[in-house]
């Protein structure tokens, strides 16, 4: 095949693809994801273990309180940074129901680093019946699930992120109904969950100045880290994989152009 | 052709008494291949080598995995989690069926314009497409297992396609699902299946290379071999090739797994699977997009069901609506022109597939038109005021006048490419055999000199009539 | 072999060399690639994090046995009388097929804890009842093939070629113990 159809390929492909950018989408529930710079995007991403600490102070303080994060476990905490010591102090704070006994009963004992994270709700219904009807997601996934869709979708941290800061008065045409916010990121702009922020509603361990702005982004990239906690060691293996790969594919091209060099 | 002498006693040893090394010898080694293929015959034996990363990591990850609805996406996520480089394995085989696919549809296209379809290869054509059917089973049960939201759903959409079947399409489905929706029962015969189908995959792969090692490959050109100076030995021109190609494939999958390892994927698909609630637009995976497209854009349930199964069944009968004596689309300027055309269509098709029908595609500017004559027209066939018109969204034509643009509705456009890929089967194909004028075909491999004068394609149309 | 009638003699040293070299590298990421295949059959961190099993010892009697489920398989927790300590401890060692003293395969010596698992080839060996049989060393009687262990748990008949294992274990107290 020419180069010239090779081209024709290339672009039927490449105005296929534009063509996606101009759906026309529905511009009323439309929500409003602004994308943010993190430190873990792009080819040498890695996580910022101090801003992950503190996304996990404002989980535990904030959102730990309705949200629950099953798929997790305290001894996970050790990847961002925390000592083995301080993980069993973390877990130790919560009381985990174990058993049976040997008579037979259940017991309450202090959580170990291998629990999970204690879930605030014994099921759905308690959750629902707690929080005037709607159910407060479990967080471990979120970042993940709540990604934009395809190759060029904004980051889950990023809708969390807009999430968090996208609370507003809504505007004069709409009334809400009891209990319901106004939310510009979320889809439908009405959200069950109250503004869960404040200026300095955390007091950062490591002195950070606790801007609304900071704790969304600081739990936004900790729970991209719960949904997506081996993302430092894929882009290091990647980096590697892509070195070889390199290497490997330059090797294979110089031996087919020797192997192939008598052919006329 | 002689049987090759092995130096080292064991193997002749075995070889003596089972000729397999023998066989491995004449059929990859010096296996006389066409040596003028060019880098899109890289495509057959990279969908061999992803058959088998899926086969290994899917192994592996069987290990780990649980096929119950109450412990499936914790089994996943604990791959993802917990086992010592699960993550890498479930990306590998999460996008490997991507990369798969990718691989297959250019594979196919590949065929498709170089006319590898035509006689004597029509068997190897057909055992190609029912490997395609397989995978397309293979791969819609393995999306269920992960158990998310976009598992479920797809699952019980496309059960219920078999539901369009008059009469006893719902006991079928009933059948299918082991109960009176997709649960437990349905989960655990679709991961025995997921299981079970790449062997059967394997054994069609192994039937398909001996069926294409009956006359040996197709080539560029398109004309048969004439002799040993048309061809080279398998290894080490088209080993190190392959090799090369593989290089390349694989640095454009690593991105993918390292760097994207959920572009290619539903967000959606990491929330559990819930019974009582649908996502609020159902996708399947890109490369069931086309289909999907076709499904919807025949608003009749069974008939929509049927124009989707027509697709792919229609390929089976390819090598008997092209009847042109050329194989190449290198010597037939018209089919040219209509195969583009096709892969346009199936890009199209894709994109209409992933919009809900009912959305509009408004990528032309008003600029282009004059918009008042435009919009006048939409006003007087729709018969609405011209203010509304500027706003109007119908059955066919959007338009957005706060944008500046106008477009079509998704379900109509996928009517259109829906037309059209019939059309090139059941009519272009068929009347370009009559009616287009091939240019001239090269008499050999080794000598792309044209003879004089001779009509060429006349020559090898006889040539193949032997064949 | 990879000269053919279409390849040419020359460079023929360069192309074999160019030949290994690509090999080797393909050989190389064979080979890296199986690592993380064979790495995820290993024991996952969630098996790994419940590694450890604490066992309250304030209700067993001497001359009692109990066991605990760890790692997936028994541990035999002996509360040992003055008697079967000294019986273990007389042993001459010597004549062992593994030559361990006691001292070394207890903290407390009125506390053996061993993984109740025959080391001949995985059997669970009898005697933690008063009513099964021990075997002629009064410690425990494997029904599989035969093997006796003493009241230290070390092979003394039979065909076990090791003394049971003793896992890593701490008193946190004088009744608390963790296992691993």
């Amino acid at each position: 095949m020419s180069k010239g159809r090779i081209l024709l390929g290339l672009t039927t492909i490449i105005v296929g693809l534009a063509a996606v950018a101009m759906v026309a989408a529905n511009p009323v529930h439309h929500a409003t994801v602004h994308s943010q710079s993190w430190s873990f995007t792009g080819f040498f991403g890695h996580f910022d273990h101090a801003q992950l600490r503190r996304g996990h102070q404002v989980y535990k303080d904030v959102c730990a309180g309705c949200h629950s994060m099953s798929l997790l476990a305290y001894r996970d905490l050790q990847d961002i940074g925390f000592t083995e010591d301080e993980v069993q102090a973390l877990a130790a704070e919560v009381q985990v129901e174990d058993g049976p006994d040997d008579t037979g009963a259940m017991f309450e004992r202090p959580g170990r680093a291998s629990d999970r994270f204690k879930e605030p709700f014994p099921n759905e219904q308690a959750a629902r019946a707690a929080n005037n009807g709607a159910y407060p997601p479990d967080l471990s996934l979120i970042a993940k699930s709540r990604a934009g869709a395809g190759f060029l979708g904004y980051e889950g941290a990023d809708y969390i992120h807009s999430l968090m800061v996208g609370y507003e008065e809504p505007p004069a045409n709409v009334t809400l109904p009891e209990g319901m916010y106004y939310n510009h990121a979320f889809k439908g702009h009405q959200i069950a969950m109250p503004p869960p922020l404040s200026e300095d509603g955390v007091t950062y361990a490591d002195g950070t100045q606790a801007t609304l702005d900071q704790q969304a982004k600081d739990i936004s990239a900790f729970l991209t880290w719960a949904a997506e906690g081996n993302l430092d060691e894929r882009h290091r293996t990647g980096i590697k994989a892509v070195l070889f790969l390199v290497i490997f594919t330059l090797l294979a091209y110089a031996v087919k152009r020797r192997v192939w060099a008598d052919v006329h | 052709m002689a049987a090759p002498v092995f130096k080292n006693p064991v193997i002749r040893w075995i070889d003596h008494r089972l000729p397999v090394f023998s066989y491995l010898h004449h059929e990859a080694y010096e296996y006389p291949t066409p040596k003028n293929l060019n880098y899109w015959w890289n495509f057959g034996s990279l969908a061999g080598v992803m058959l088998v990363v899926m086969i290994v990591t899917g192994l592996i990850l069987a290990m780990q995995y649980t096929p119950h609805v109450d412990y499936a996406f914790n089994s996943v996520e604990r791959i993802m989690r917990d086992v010592n480089w699960g993550w890498l394995l479930r990306y590998l085989h999460m996008n490997g069926a991507s990369m798969f696919f990718i691989v297959v549809y250019i594979h196919i296209f590949r065929g498709l314009y170089f006319g590898s379809y035509k006689a004597p290869r029509e068997l190897l054509w057909q055992i190609g497409v029912l490997i395609y059917l397989l995978m397309m089973a293979t791969a819609f049960m393995g999306y269920v297992l992960p158990w998310g939201q976009m598992s479920f759903w797809g699952a019980t959409v496309i059960t219920n396609l078999f539901s369009a079947i008059p009469v006893i399409g719902d006991e079928i489905v009933t059948l299918l699902w082991g109960g009176f929706s997709v649960e437990n029962p349905t989960l655990n015969r679709l991961f025995v299946l997921h299981f079970l189908l790449p062997f059967v995959i394997l054994g069609a792969v192994v039937v398909h290379i001996i069926a294409l090692h009956r006359f040996g490959s197709n080539n560029p050109l398109g004309i048969d071999t004439k002799g040993p100076q048309d061809t080279l030995p398998f290894h080490p021109y088209y080993t190190m090739k392959d090799m090369f190609g593989l290089g390349v494939f694989l640095l454009f999958y690593a991105f993918w797994v390292f760097w994207a390892p959920n572009a290619l994927g539903d967000p959606v698909n990491y929330e559990l699977a819930n019974p009582l609630s649908t996502p609020e637009h159902i996708v399947p995976e890109w490369y069931y997009l086309p289909f999907y497209a076709i499904l919807r854009s025949i608003p009749d349930k069974l008939l929509g069901v049927i124009a989707m199964g027509a697709s792919i069944i229609i390929l089976f009968f390819l090598p008997w609506l092209d009847r042109s004596p050329v194989r190449s689309g290198t010597f037939r300027p018209v089919f040219k022109w209509f195969f583009w055309i096709l892969v346009f269509d199936c890009v199209i098709l894709m994109f209409c597939g992933k919009y809900a029908p009912e959305a509009y595609w408004m990528p032309f500017s008003l600029e282009i038109v004059d918009a008042d004559t435009f919009t006048a027209r939409v006003a007087e066939v729709r018969g609405i005021a011209h203010d509304e018109a500027l706003t109007a969204v119908g059955d066919m034509w959007g338009v957005n006048a706060a944008a500046g643009t106008f477009g079509i509705k998704i379900v109509r456009l996928g009517q259109l490419g829906t037309l059209y890929y019939f059309a090139y089967f059941l009519v272009v194909l068929p009347l370009l055999s009559i009616f287009e004028r091939p240019r001239q075909v090269p008499l050999s491999i080794s000598k792309p000199v044209l003879g004089g004068g001779q009509s060429v394609a006349h020559a090898t149309a006889k040539s193949m009539e032997k064949a | 072999m990879a000269d053919t009638t279409h390849g040419g003699p020359a460079s023929g040293t360069r192309r074999d060399f160019m030949n290994l070299l690509v090999n080797s590298v393909a050989v190389f990421g064979a080979a890296a690639v199986a690592w993380p295949i064979i790495s995820s059959l290993n024991p996952s961190q969630d098996v790994l994090a419940l590694a450890s099993t604490e066992v309250d010892l304030s209700q067993i009697e001497a001359g009692q046995s109990i066991t605990v489920k760890w790692r997936g398989k028994p541990v035999f927790i002996r509360h040992r009388t003055p008697e079967e300590i000294k019986t273990a401890e007389g042993v001459d060692i010597s004549s062992l097929r593994d030559p361990q003293p006691d001292g070394d395969r207890v903290e407390k010596p009125e506390w053996l804890i061993v993984v109740g698992v025959c080391t001949h080839l995985g059997c669970v060996p009898q005697g933690q009842k008063p009513s099964e049989p021990r075997g002629q060393f009064g410690g425990w009687f494997c029904p599989c093939h035969g093997s006796e262990y003493d009241t230290s748990g070390r092979i003394r008949r039979g065909p076990a070629p090791t003394n049971l294992e003793v896992p890593q274990y701490t008193f946190e107290s004088d009744t608390l113990v963790k296992i691993g």
